[in-house]
This record gives structure tokens, C-alpha cells and sequence, in this order.
């Protein structure tokens, strides 16, 4: 079975004026959203306490509300988690009460207050500092990979390619982030880690059109550096498609099945395979021809230094 | 080879396919180690009551006892509980189910995270600034005796910084006190200025550093005791990073008690009872220059010397007992420095009262400038007690009130005085029910996830659909084999979604492959030649784009904590494994059944 029979090259870069403009719309909507609406970081990031709960029957939450108010717990944000009989309460950090000591007074409070018999799930307390020691591992961690990955790109390929690759993985990461700021999902840890993960995945895409490219561009003597592309990326769709489909089919399984819990990982990492197959074919490959790259920055000059040897030891 | 190689994952993998037996675990308290004595006295306990059980193990200072159920589980826990007393701790435990033969070969099943078995987990802040705060406190009075012990005057000596200040009224005394500090204290960098007739000692980085890296031992190894107290099975306790400690105690629900003993950091100070300054011009502020206002439990307040006679850093054991009247008492050792320290403190003081002074660091919600927490120090006179003959190494504190309370005093004395305070920054507790949900939820969607890609790649690719879903059957295996294997790899939430991923990427490999082939093919090589053109092809894009997705999964594991680390752990794994599965493993099931045959068609 195939999906795509395509008997001719697509002229992938004759739309790149189209798929420019979009990407920097997107990419422009993406900083206008996070500097507006900033990104609904998590508890991991805050910092406060943040208690699940498990009721018998279907929980009431305007009354979780009230009762949670009477105690003095006014900021507490109430919410159903996945089912109406699980709810989750987040609070902020307060100076008055012993934070740690937080979670069991709530579940005492929840238990006298609803009459019914709470079973509890999960508590989580973050104290500030640590919040910010994350965010500040987790900016330091995305940009090391970055800079690992360009230096280990330029080395395989060309400094063409290895920019390029970068600012697709860019390109994959603010989108994410934008799309998580736009809809303000909530951003935590294992978000970090699915944003991560996108970096590997979008570059595993990238690469095998570089890679492809760069044989090509040994293989086809004639032709401009357009057309080379354009062949390359041809003949690479309808595996970029394929391994798309079944990355998507196991997010899919993660989205649906996987649980509460990593539901934003599962999200970050859906749009985001989307969007580095999207950019694996228009960003990088676009970047690459725009700073120049021709045959001359790919071909190795080993075989002429090794013709030069022989020359030497032939007198 | 390659079945060879899988045939060993899977043997490895087998661990995880028994389940986990109730146990009970007596390990011992302070010093005390279970022996062989232990174990007959639990095995004739449990004989005694009637309760059966199905293997006994002495194991590290551990018994280790396996029941058939739960209900002889609990039982036996109660009996043991009541029987062994003070110095044993007796903890409840699931225990691998693991064939005797498999256990012999190394082969265990993978841990489970606290979100997939349910527990609670703490990270801890030392304060640091309190660590060098005190050493340089220590540092001056240590100063002052060496001088005074070696009758040079000195007009004082002060902190100023990370350096200490001494200053003098003569320049003989100022070149003898050099002389002197420059032997007694190597580390410090010493700086005389005559002029002025000062000495700067300056506490070098590699003290500061050495200083911090103590603190963190010592509360590492005074929480282990702590926990261990708690009687939890298998807790762990780990540094992280320059300042934080890990503690994570699976199976733990009560996280109140927990909270409390892991919360008291504490330290103790024993000060004598200033008698003859004036207590209410001190409560009205006119406080005499030697002695500092404290107010005791009740809340009354009492006058104490400046000077501290001991801290609790001496203090090597205390004990909550009886006294002759059958009153409750404390009875306290000390090391032989704070013997003579006491010796010396109370010889001239035999009649008067001392205080045993408990200071709490209690963190408030503010930070200084470099963003660290602000603590709070809370004082706070535990008991009063007149000294009745000269101290030594060991002493008793009678009149502590009741028997709880002396039992509380003895623990707080005992858990050991921390040089530096800590407090919780992170909490996380899993209840059991989510626990388990999160294990069936991870495993649905593996197999969902699998079987998704298992039938696509079949309708797809056909044979080859086929030969490429035993090699994600085969890496599969694998990374449950190396998961279970590797000591350190811990099975979480995010890991299982990292499974998840690897078999949607593993697949990528071969699709690069059989993608190539069918080029080949349609170029018109022949079928051997495609398909050996198809691998060789595909193989350093595969190689690259894996590398390069590795290196993004090991920085994932590096700075990672917590759920972002078990995802980078079993991607990492995958990414390796799936290399050997897809490309190694197929070609190899490819070569076997298509090899050295002249093919007209290839069902690809």
C-alpha cells in the first residue's frame, strides 16, 4: 500500500514566499500571545500547594467553594480533574499556615464540610525558590540542547544546515509554546519534557531531509540548488508522512488514554510533531537555501587531496 | 547473536511478570542491626500466634519476613510491633515475587515511581547561609580561647564578612597572635596590618565550600536516622544538586507524622540560668549586656547567660527512661569534647539551674536579595533543671514532665543538632488509588499505542510490516530487560509515556529503510540490490537523526528531576535499543527469509 504516488517533483519552494509569511505570523502571534498572556505556569513553576481528591458521588464544587472559603481558604481555585467525582484544589502560597501542613488540614476540611468520605489522591506543595530553580534549569537545559545540536549538525553536515535545523527547532518550539499560551494551558514539568521531546523529534525529521539533500546534491551533477531541494524533499514526503502517522497514532493512544495526568504532555507533543513536520520541510531546508548552500558546500574535498597523494608517491 | 541479545533482555524482562508478595520488614534502630538472634525471636513470635509465612530472610541488618496475604501481613506486624520493642522498627512492605533462579542471576523487576506505587516524596533546602554563619561564630570563640588560653590581649574580635577581625592594643601581641593563628588555622588566609594593629583572617572558597559540603552530609545522615525512625521500607534519601535533598517514602499516606519529625530541625543549646539579673527590668527592656530574654514552654519568660555551655552537636544519644521515684528523665551521652565541655561548664556551678534551650528554624515566606529563604529563628527553653554535681560524658534530666514529654525531648535531642537548618521546599504524595490508576493508565496506552502502530505498519508495509513490528515487539522487551536491570532506573508516569513515544519513533528507522527499498525497486534494481542499497542507504541518516535526538534526551536527563528524568531515562534507553532492534534486528530477519533468493516481487 502507499498513500502518496507522486510520479513528479513538487515544487516545494516555489510556495516558500507563502509558507515564510506563515510561519512568521505564526511565530509573531506566538511572542504577541506570551508577552500578553504569559504562559499558565503549573504548580512545579509557582509554587503553592495543590490538593486531588476523590468523592464517592459527584462532587458539588460551588459548595467545595463555599466551604473552602468559610475556612479561610478564599483563593482557593476549584476544579473538576477528568471526572465529575475528582477535584482538584489549588491554593497559593500563604505566609499564615505551615504550607506543608496544607494539605491534610483542606482534606479534613473537605471531609467535614461534604459529609462524605474523601479519598485522597494527591497533594503537591512547592515552595517558591524551587519554582524558580526549574524554570531557570529548564530555559538552561533547552538552550543547552540547542547549542549541542547546532555544534554536532555543523560538524555532520554545514554550518547551512545546522542553522537551519536550529531555527526550525525554534521555530517547533515557540509555536508550542504559543499554543499553550493562547489556549493558557497549563505548563508544568513533564510540558518541559514533551517540549524536549519535540526538539528530538522535529531534528529527527530534519536531519533525514538534510541528509537527503546532501546526497543528492552529489548525485544530480546539473540543476540549481532549488531544484535539488525540491527533489530531495520529494522523494523523503512520504516517509516524513509515514513516521508522522505513526508518532501520531501512539500520541493519540497518550491523548485519549494516558490519563489526566499527562494530558498536556500528550498536547504539547501532538502539535508539536505537527508543527516540526510542518517546519522540517518548509523551515529548515528554507533557511538552508536562503543563507546560500550549493553543491560546492557539500561535496567533500577528500578525493581530490587523496589524487593529490598518489600524485606524490608516483613521481 | 541478535537472538541471543533479545533472548537475554527477555530473561531479564521475566522479573516483572510475578507479582509482589506482603512482607514484613524489622530492621534495627540507632546502631542496632538485626541478627540471627532477631530472626529466631520473629520466627517464634509468629509460630506462637499462629500466623503463617512463607519465606524468612536476615538481609542487610534487615529480617525480611513473606506472607500469603495481607491480613497475616498486618497481623504479623502488630504481634512484631508489640514484641520487638524500641530498638527495632517494623515496617510494612511488598516484596518482588522473584524466582529464586532469577534472583540469582541479578534479575529484578523494575521500581516503580511514587506516582505509580503511591508514597510521598519531600525535597529539603539546607540553609547554607546558616551554616556559615555558624562556623564563623564558632570561629570567633575558638579565637578567643586560643588567645586567652595563651594570655595575649586582644580589644576584640569580630566578624566582618567571610573574615574575621582581631584586633590589639600592643604589636607584641599582634605578632604573637599571628604566629599562633597561622599554626593553629592553615586554611585561613591571615593578613596583618600594623598600623592599625589588626589581623584578617579570611575563610578561603575552598572552606566555604568544604563547609557547605559538610552541612549537607550531616543533614543527609541526621535525616537517614530521622526516617529510619519512621520505620518506612525502602525510603530513600539523596542529594541533589548543591543544597537539596530528595526523600521519598513509597507507601507512606500519613504524611503529618512524617512532616513533623523530617520538619523539626532543630538544635539544642544548654545555657546556664542567669539568677541574679533583674527579670522585670529585662521584660522591660533593660536586658544585662551577658544575658539574653527567653521565654520557656508555658510561656514565662526567664533569663539566660549569653555564654552557651554546649551545643547539641555533642550530643551522641539520648534516652527517655525512669528514674529512681519512677519519675520520666532523659538520660544524654556526649562525645568526649562535649564531656569535657560540660565538665568544665558546671564544676564551678554544682547548685544552679540550667536550661536546655530548643531553637527552631521556621521558614517565612520572604527571601533575601539573592533569592534565598529567610528563616526564622524561634527559641525556646524546653527544661530548667538544677545542676546537682559536676557533668560528664553522660547526664540525666529529670523533671521533664510527663512521660510523653520526656519521650518527645529525648527524640528532639537525639534526632542531632543540625549545623545547618533545613526545610521542605517540595512536597508529593500519590494515594495508593492513584497510584494504581496511573499504572493501568500508562499500561492501556502502551499497548493502545502499540497496537495502533503494529496494525498500520502491516496494512502498510506487509511482510515487511511484519518484520519490522518484531523488531517493536523485540524493543520493547529490551527496554523493559535494561530498565529492570539498570539499578538506578526508577519506572514513572512520563517514563511510560516516554515508552510510548519510542515505539511511534522506533518504527522510523525501518520506515527509512523499506521507504528506500521501494525507490530502489522502482529505479529498477533488482530486488537483492534494492534491498541491500536500502539499508546502507538509510543507515547513517539513521544514525544521525538518532544521535542527535539522544543528545536532546541525555541533557533531558542531566538537568531533569523528578518526572521529566524518568521520561529522559526510558527515551534515551529507547532510542538506543530501538537502533539495534530496527536496524540490526530486521536486516537480520530479512536476510533469513528473503537472503540469497532471486525475487521477482517483494511484498513491501
Amino acid at each position: 500500500m502507499q498513500i502518496l504516488q507522486l510520479k513528479e517533483t513538487v515544487a516545494f519552494m516555489s510556495y516558500r514566499k507563502i509558507a515564510m509569511i506563515f510561519s512568521a505570523l505564526l511565530m509573531i502571534a506566538s511572542i504577541a500571545s506570551l508577552a500578553t498572556n504569559k504562559l499558565n505556569f503549573g504548580l512545579d513553576f509557582t509554587g503553592g500547594t495543590l490538593i486531588e481528591v476523590g468523592f464517592e458521588q459527584a462532587a458539588d464544587l460551588k459548595k467545595i467553594r463555599q466551604v473552602m472559603a468559610d475556612n479561610g481558604f478564599d483563593d482557593a481555585k476549584v476544579q473538576f480533574y477528568g471526572s465529575s467525582r475528582d477535584v482538584v484544589i489549588r491554593l497559593g502560597l500563604r505566609e499564615d499556615v505551615k504550607a506543608e501542613m496544607l494539605g491534610n488540614e483542606v482534606l479534613a476540611i473537605l471531609e467535614s464540610g461534604s459529609g462524605q468520605k474523601v479519598d485522597m489522591r494527591r497533594i503537591e506543595f512547592v515552595g517558591a525558590s524551587v519554582g524558580d530553580e526549574l524554570a531557570e534549569q529548564g530555559g538552561l537545559a533547552m538552550l543547552t540542547a540547542l547549542i549541542c545540536i547546532l555544534v554536532y549538525v555543523a560538524f555532520r553536515f554545514e554550518w547551512r544546515f545546522a542553522v537551519g535545523s536550529v531555527v526550525a527547532l525554534f521555530h517547533d518550539v515557540l509555536l508550542t509554546l504559543g499554543l499553550f499560551s493562547v489556549l493558557q494551558l497549563e505548563f508544568d514539568l513533564t510540558v518541559l519534557a514533551a517540549i524536549l521531546a519535540v526538539i528530538g523529534y522535529s531534528l529527527n525529521d530534519t536531519i533525514v531531509v538534510s541528509d537527503r539533500i546532501r546526497e543528492n546534491f552529489r548525485k544530480i551533477r546539473e540543476g540549481q540548488a532549488e531544484n535539488v531541494i525540491n527533489i530531495s524533499l520529494t522523494q523523503t514526503l512520504s516517509r516524513t508522512f509515514i513516521t508522522s502517522i505513526t508518532t501520531l497514532l501512539v500520541l493519540a493512544a497518550l491523548f485519549f488514554r494516558g490519563g489526566e495526568l499527562i494530558h498536556g504532555f500528550a498536547t504539547a507533543l501532538l502539535f508539536g510533531v505537527f508543527v516540526g513536520t510542518y517546519s522540517s520541510i518548509y523551515v529548515a531546508s528554507l533557511v538552508a537555501l536562503a543563507l546560500g548552500i550549493s553543491r560546492e558546500d557539500l561535496i567533500p574535498e577528500v578525493i581530490e587531496k587523496e589524487g593529490e597523494d598518489q600524485e606524490i608517491m608516483t613521481p | 547473536m541478535v537472538a541471543f541479545i533479545v533472548a537475554i533482555g527477555a530473561l531479564y524482562a521475566t522479573p516483572n511478570l510475578y507479582g509482589e508478595d506482603p512482607a514484613v520488614q524489622v530492621s534495627g534502630l540507632r546502631g542496632v542491626e538485626a541478627n540471627v538472634a532477631t530472626l529466631d525471636t520473629i520466627k517464634a513470635n509468629l509460630t506462637d500466634n499462629n500466623i503463617a509465612f512463607t519465606g524468612i530472610v536476615l538481609e542487610n541488618g534487615q529480617v525480611l519476613t513473606r506472607f500469603n496475604n495481607t491480613e497475616d501481613q498486618l497481623k504479623a506486624r502488630d504481634v512484631l510491633d508489640d514484641k520487638l520493642g524500641k530498638k527495632y522498627s517494623v515496617a510494612l512492605n511488598l516484596t518482588p515475587a522473584t524466582p529464586d533462579w532469577l534472583a540469582v542471576i541479578g534479575g529484578t523487576p523494575m521500581k516503580l515511581g511514587l506516582d505509580l506505587s503511591g508514597g510521598v516524596s519531600f525535597l529539603m533546602e539546607v540553609n547554607m547561609k546558616e551554616a556559615i554563619n555558624k562556623a564563623k561564630v564558632g570561629m570567633v570563640s575558638d579565637f578567643r580561647g586560643d588567645l586567652r588560653n595563651e594570655k595575649i590581649r586582644y580589644r576584640s574580635v569580630k566578624e566582618d564578612g567571610n573574615a574575621i577581625v582581631v584586633k590589639f592594643r600592643k604589636v607584641e601581641d599582634l605578632e604573637k597572635a599571628q604566629s599562633l593563628l597561622k599554626k593553629r588555622y592553615r586554611d585561613l588566609l591571615l593578613r596583618t596590618d600594623e598600623d592599625t594593629l589588626t589581623i584578617n583572617a579570611q575563610m578561603t572558597d575552598q572552606m566555604l565550600k568544604e563547609i557547605r559540603e559538610y552541612a549537607l552530609q550531616q543533614n543527609i545522615t541526621i535525616i537517614r536516622n530521622r526516617v529510619n525512625e519512621l520505620g518506612v521500607a525502602e525510603p530513600l534519601v539523596q542529594r541533589q544538586g548543591k543544597k537539596h535533598i530528595v526523600i521519598e517514602l513509597p507507601g507512606v499516606q500519613d504524611t503529618a507524622k512524617a512532616k513533623e519529625i523530617l520538619n523539626a530541625t532543630a538544635t539544642i543549646e544548654f545555657r546556664l540560668v542567669d539568677t541574679e539579673g533583674d527579670l522585670s527590668a529585662a521584660i522591660n527592656g533593660r536586658i544585662p549586656a551577658s544575658s539574653i530574654l527567653l521565654k520557656e514552654k508555658d510561656g514565662k519568660p526567664i533569663l539566660l547567660k549569653k555564654r552557651i555551655m554546649l551545643t547539641g552537636d555533642h550530643i551522641t544519644d539520648a534516652k527517655s527512661g525512669f528514674d529512681e521515684y519512677s519519675r520520666p528523665q532523659v538520660n544524654i551521652s556526649l562525645d568526649s569534647a562535649g564531656g569535657s565541655k560540660m565538665s568544665n561548664g558546671t564544676k564551678s556551678n554544682i547548685g544552679k539551674p540550667m536550661a536546655t534551650v530548643f531553637i527552631e528554624y521556621k521558614p517565612t515566606d520572604r527571601r533575601d536579595p539573592e533569592g534565598n529563604l529567610i528563616f526564622e529563628k524561634v527559641q525556646e527553653v524546653i527544661s530548667v533543671a538544677t545542676i546537682q554535681s559536676r557533668l560528664g560524658k553522660s547526664f540525666r534530666i529529670t523533671g521533664a514532665g510527663s512521660q510523653t514529654e520526656a519521650h518527645n525531648l529525648a527524640l528532639l535531642l537525639r534526632a542531632g543538632a543540625l549545623i545547618a537548618p533545613i526545610t521542605i521546599v517540595e512536597e508529593r504524595t500519590v494515594g495508593p488509588t492513584l497510584g494504581a490508576e496511573n499504572v493501568q493508565l500508562g499500561f492501556q496506552a502502551i499497548l493502545m499505542g502499540f497496537g495502533l502502530v503494529f496494525i498500520f505498519m502491516i496494512i502498510y508495509y506487509r511482510a515487511f510490516g511484519v518484520v519490522a513490528n518484531m523488531a517493536l515487539g523485540a524493543n520493547l522487551v529490551l527496554i523493559i530487560g535494561v530498565m529492570s536491570l539498570i539499578p538506578g532506573a526508577t519506572l514513572t508516569l512520563p517514563g511510560m509515556a516516554g515508552i510510548v513515544l519510542t515505539v511511534g519513533m522506533a518504527v522510523d528507522a525501518n520506515v527509512l529503510i523499506f521507504e528506500r527499498i521501494r525507490e530502489e525497486i522502482r529505479e529498477g534494481k533488482s530486488i537483492q540490490q534494492a534491498i541491500h542499497q536500502g539499508y546502507d542507504a538509510a543507515f547513517s541518516t539513521i544514525i544521525d537523526a538518532n544521535i542527535t535526538t539522544l543528545i536532546a534526551a541525555l541533557i533531558l536527563f542531566a538537568v531533569g528531576t523528578g518526572p521529566v528524568k524518568g521520561f529522559a531515562v526510558t527515551l534515551s534507553i529507547g532510542i538506543l535499543t530501538s537502533m539495534f532492534t530496527s536496524v540490526i534486528g530486521t536486516r537480520a530477519v530479512v536476510n533469513a527469509v528473503w537472503g540469497g533468493k532471486s525475487l521477482k516481487k517483494l511484498s513491501i
